[in-house]
């Protein structure tokens, strides 16, 4: 993709998060994107061009009232957004759309409206892991870690720490679920989930929704708020099954994705100014920032820990507060693409100052696929 | 076997020769006629060279212990505490199971420890593949 030749010029959350019993999955999409059309001063018939995940875009796409010319389905858990985002952007420069939307909504709590999900029998995740009584994502996602702490030395507080500075990034925002400080001692001593993950490493379930709307650059200033560009794209996925990823102490749909983002942005890590990094567990910023290259193999656990991460760190880290404090739906990815935008707008709860670069790492399903987006505030 | 409550697998044609395996208490595995690149879980092409031609053979059920989770938070049928665990064959593939007549506790299941293949029948058709420590 050029770089910045396309922008996001809408941006929003759903009114509320957390707990949302009053609606249904569909209209937290459509609250979203209703809020995102209001931020940048469109109506349904503006837009041409729509991607979701976790319900059909058809659905989306007739609940708003908006007849697509480019429309995207595709779902790969958490980060499909982040691949619709990557999608948007070929489609609108391609001409295959002007305007896209990407909805994100979902009951992940109250679970209005929502169907549900288990490995069928009959598929390979069916017959060689459910039968072993893998019970979702805090007792799969979770473990190739005992393999990475043996092999990098990574240690169960380095672990721990990892919540402690998010829940201090949380504290600087007032729609984070979670705002009250915690320490290492207190993860290590929350409820045991599954050997090594207790509670406080694990992800929120909670309701919520986000949406986005690109458009070409040249178009951008046309709008009400300060536009943020599109620099660098990537996306990859490995497997569906966590017992067949290739290596158990690194993703590599992290550096497929990765790699070809940086490499179109163009940029160094020196450059970067604002990271966001999808954690439904606290191993996921470690192997992002091993993985994305900010640090080298087995440095993470200590790079967290010794703070360079947290609020006044060199490499500021999902400063919303992330899935384990912040929100987490099921599928986190908008809300990371959501606190990337807010960064590069300069409205964050907790803005980092002179951000002008930030990266945005999704991971989807349990290390299945990856999707990167780099954005920056500065006009082409 | 009636009341197994667990999720029972149901084989494809893909795979109905690794379930065949296990009711006669052999782990089947495939390995490419040309590159000899091992696979699992079956399929009938080599996912490294993308060749049609591959045979299954009976691996030797001799594996360590690679990575797990203590589980507390039970899927339907099963009882916590219980480890879900990833094997390394001898063979090179990685499975998921259960690790089965050992303290489900991080203090007897250390990391590469040696262990072996046992079947559990669960229907008339399927018997599932469990690891135990070597030589008990
Ligand atoms: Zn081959």
């Amino acid at each position: 993709m050029e770089q910045k030749s396309v922008a996001i010029i809408g941006a929003a959350e759903t009114t509320d998060l957390g707990k949302i019993p009053n609606l249904a999955q569909i209209q937290l999409h459509a609250d979203a994107a209703l809020n995102a059309m209001a931020d940048c001063g469109l109506t349904a018939k503006d837009i041409d061009g729509i991607a979701t995940a976790g319900d059909s875009p058809a659905s989306v796409a007739h609940y708003l009232g908006i007849t697509p010319t480019w429309v995207d389905g595709t779902g790969v858990g958490g980060c499909s957004f982040m691949l619709h985002v990557r999608h948007a952007a070929a489609a609108i420069n391609e001409g295959l759309c002007e305007v896209a939307l990407v909805t994100h909504g979902e009951s992940g709590r109250s679970r209005i409206g929502r169907g549900g999900f288990a490995a069928a029998p009959a598929t390979l995740p069916g017959q060689f892991e459910a039968p072993y009584g893998p019970a979702g994502p805090p007792s799969m996602f979770t473990i190739p870690v005992l393999r990475m702490m043996k092999e990098t030395g990574l240690t169960l507080e380095q672990l721990a720490s990892v919540a402690v500075v998010q829940r201090e990034w949380a504290g600087m925002n007032p729609r984070a679920y979670m705002q009250d400080p915690i320490t290492v001692e207190d993860v290590l001593e929350s409820r045991m989930i599954a050997y090594p993950f207790r509670l406080l490493m694990c992800c929120l379930v909670t309701d919520g929704g986000g949406a986005l709307i690109l458009t070409k650059a040249d178009r951008a200033k046309d709008f009400p708020q300060k536009p943020v560009y599109i620099l660098g794209t990537g996306e990859s996925v490995e497997t569906p099954m966590i017992s067949q990823m290739e290596d158990f102490t690194s993703s590599k749909a992290f550096r497929v994705a990765g790699s070809k983002a940086f490499a179109e942005a163009n940029i160094t890590h020196s450059d970067v100014d604002h990271l966001m990094i999808y954690d439904a567990f606290a191993h996921l910023p470690i192997y992002g920032l091993e993985d994305l290259g900010f640090v080298g193999r087995g440095e993470a656990g200590a790079f967290i820990a010794d703070r360079n991460t947290a609020p006044g760190g060199k490499l500021p880290l999902n400063t919303n507060g992330g899935g384990l404090s912040y929100m987490h739906s099921g599928m986190y990815g908008m809300y990371a693409l959501q606190e990337s935008v807010r960064q590069m707008r300069g409205i964050a709860p907790a803005q980092v100052e002179n951000a002008k670069v930030s990266v945005c790492h999704g991971v989807g399903g349990m290390f299945m696929a990856s999707g990167t987006i780099i954005m920056s505030n500065e006009s082409p | 076997m009636a009341d197994y409550k667990k999720p029972i697998p149901i084989p494809t044609p893909e795979t109905q020769d690794f379930w065949d395996g296990a009711k006669r208490e052999e782990l089947r595995l495939q390995k490419c006629d040309a590159c000899s690149a091992v696979i699992f879980p079956p399929r009938p092409f080599c996912p490294s060279c993308s060749t049609r031609e591959v045979s299954s053979f009976t691996a030797s059920g001799q594996a360590r212990l690679y990575s797990y989770v203590i589980n507390e938070r039970p899927a339907p049928g099963f009882d916590a505490p219980y480890a879900i665990a990833i094997v390394e064959l001898d063979e090179g593939p990685r499975m998921m199971t259960n690790i089965v007549n050992c303290e489900q506790t991080p203090e007897a299941l250390v990391l590469d420890m040696p262990l072996e293949v046992i079947f559990e029948p669960i229907t008339e058709e399927i018997s599932l593949p469990k690891f135990q420590p070597a030589g008990d």
